[in-house]
């Protein structure tokens, strides 16, 4: 069956697969995750805050995000990042900015949504006597926030944050459409020079697979050990 | 720094001959849908299949089950899409396989897209049924059977009937995400929506107006399909258990 399929094509380029396309894969991850997970708490806080205004901002916001196609939002970005930079710095042309640059915004204000929806859920978890109690000490409320609700709604909600993270793991692979070197993207490249699609289509979902598999049975432990301590 | 928006962009006749741009885009809206009900059709199917069988006490089945939805649970949407796409025809013995490559545009792309979607969606679909069932209390399923019903008439008549009324909720958003989802399939070369965005984006160099067209039809399209959902699941809601919130999820 596998008769005239080269699978050395998969040996001859794993340094650059896993040098250029891995690196970028987890560094954007890493990247898009921490600020993401900063912005959606933010956005959270923001959606629950009793000011009007500042709520329907950070819903209209997240509902926005939420309904489009991460496609859709990647092209938007890609796009749209030049304008607001020359915008920012007052420039006449719009700003070069790579697809590098472009993907860490795109994903760090996308995942944002999805982050800032688990940790409202988080924050809503948590006894409102925690927050008064927080008062009734003299916190005002960034100490509260910071210092009594966000560590355990934070901690309430780690599982989910994580598998959340997992997701956006994979939803990275998108940057494919504006031509990045990603895991998938340097993987697409050696396939298109070499013409073996097949190998590498297959070695990237193997990859992928371990990956978040791997990753998936780590939260999974996690859960249960949060869940026996509370 | 000043962008000039250009909005009539979109009564100008697109370079292909079949109209203006924006007949072009709702051309596209009408790719979107028909792709991702069709995926949806079958995604429901297999879906109600696989999760009803994880809760089954057939132990081999249930791995199995278990399986299916972890493979495809794990790798990325375009990479799916990819394997359905460029892996699977050469895969299939040579005739099935020729005639699948050798389809006429869009249908070359239109089949795989539409298996990879209804076999990604399926995986969740499969998740929601299980947890719906095994939202039931135990005590539904002892009755049915002590009723003198066989185990797949409790399921039947039962089991299934309550769960589905249970997760209508989150079966809408898993909808709504196939909606989405379906842009991937860009990557193959189906002109659905976004992919018309884009392309529009490309022959007229107006950007902005291409995406924030699709942005437009994609809102639509999501309150639509919102309203039509929540007046089906006031008919279907369960009388006497509270609106399913549910637990938060991660998604996408």
């Amino acid at each position: 069956m596998f008769a005239g399929y080269d699978f050395d094509v998969i040996e001859r380029s794993l340094g650059y697969l896993f040098r250029e396309g891995m690196t970028f894969t987890l560094t954007l991850t890493l990247l898009a995750m921490t600020g993401g997970i900063i912005f959606g708490t933010l956005l959270a806080m923001m959606r629950l805050s009793s000011i009007r205004v500042v709520s329907v901002i950070a819903g209209g916001y997240v509902n926005l995000m939420r309904s489009l196609p991460l496609v859709l939002v990647i092209f938007w970005f890609f796009f749209l990042v030049p304008y607001i930079g020359a915008w920012i710095t007052g420039a006449s042309q719009p700003v070069k900015v790579g697809a590098w640059m472009s993907a860490v915004i795109t994903f760090t204000m996308f995942e944002a949504a999805y982050y800032c929806e688990i940790m409202r859920a988080g924050i809503q978890s948590i006894p409102r006597g925690q927050v008064w109690s927080g008062y009734a000490l003299g916190l005002n409320y960034w100490q509260t926030m910071g210092q009594v609700v966000l560590p355990q709604a934070f901690r309430n909600m780690l599982p989910v944050l994580l598998t959340q993270t997992i997701i956006l793991f994979q939803d990275t692979s998108l940057v494919y459409v504006i031509s990045a070197t990603d895991f998938l993207g340097a993987a697409s490249k050696v396939a298109n020079r070499d013409y073996r699609l097949v190998e590498m289509y297959t070695f990237v979902a193997v990859v992928y697979f371990i990956v978040s598999y791997s990753l998936s049975l780590l939260v999974k432990q996690l859960q249960d050990r949060i869940a026996i301590i509370r | 720094m000043q962008y000039n928006w250009h909005w009539k962009v979109l009564l100008e006749a697109e370079p292909g001959g079949t109209g203006t741009y924006l007949q072009y885009l709702i051309v596209g809206l009408g790719w979107t849908l028909v792709t991702a009900l069709a995926a949806w059709v079958i995604a429901l199917a297999v879906g109600a299949a696989v999760g009803t069988i994880r809760t089954t006490p057939l132990h081999w089945l249930v791995r199995l089950g278990n399986l299916y939805v972890e493979i495809f649970r794990n790798v990325p949407l375009i990479v799916q899409m990819f394997l359905w796409f460029f892996v699977v025809p050469e895969l299939l013995p040579k005739a099935l396989g020729d005639w699948i490559k050798q389809m006429p545009p869009p249908w070359g792309s239109y089949l795989p897209a539409v298996m990879c979607l209804a076999i990604f969606t399926s995986v969740r679909v499969a998740e929601q049924v299980r947890a719906g069932i095994n939202s039931l209390p135990r005590g539904q399923r002892m009755a049915g059977v002590a009723t003198g019903l066989t185990e797949a008439q409790a399921y039947r008549f039962v089991i299934l009937p309550q769960a589905f009324r249970i997760i209508l909720p989150p079966l809408t958003s898993e909808f709504m995400n196939v909606i989405k989802n379906s842009s991937v399939a860009l990557t193959i070369g189906l002109l659905e929506l976004t992919g018309r965005a884009r392309a529009m984006q490309e022959f007229s160099f107006r950007v902005f107006e291409a995406f924030a067209a699709a942005t437009v039809i994609y809102l639509l399209t999501n309150l639509i399909v919102v309203l039509a959902m929540r007046a089906l699941e006031k008919k279907v809601r369960v009388p006497g258990l509270i609106a399913a919130g549910g637990a938060p999820q991660a998604g996408h």
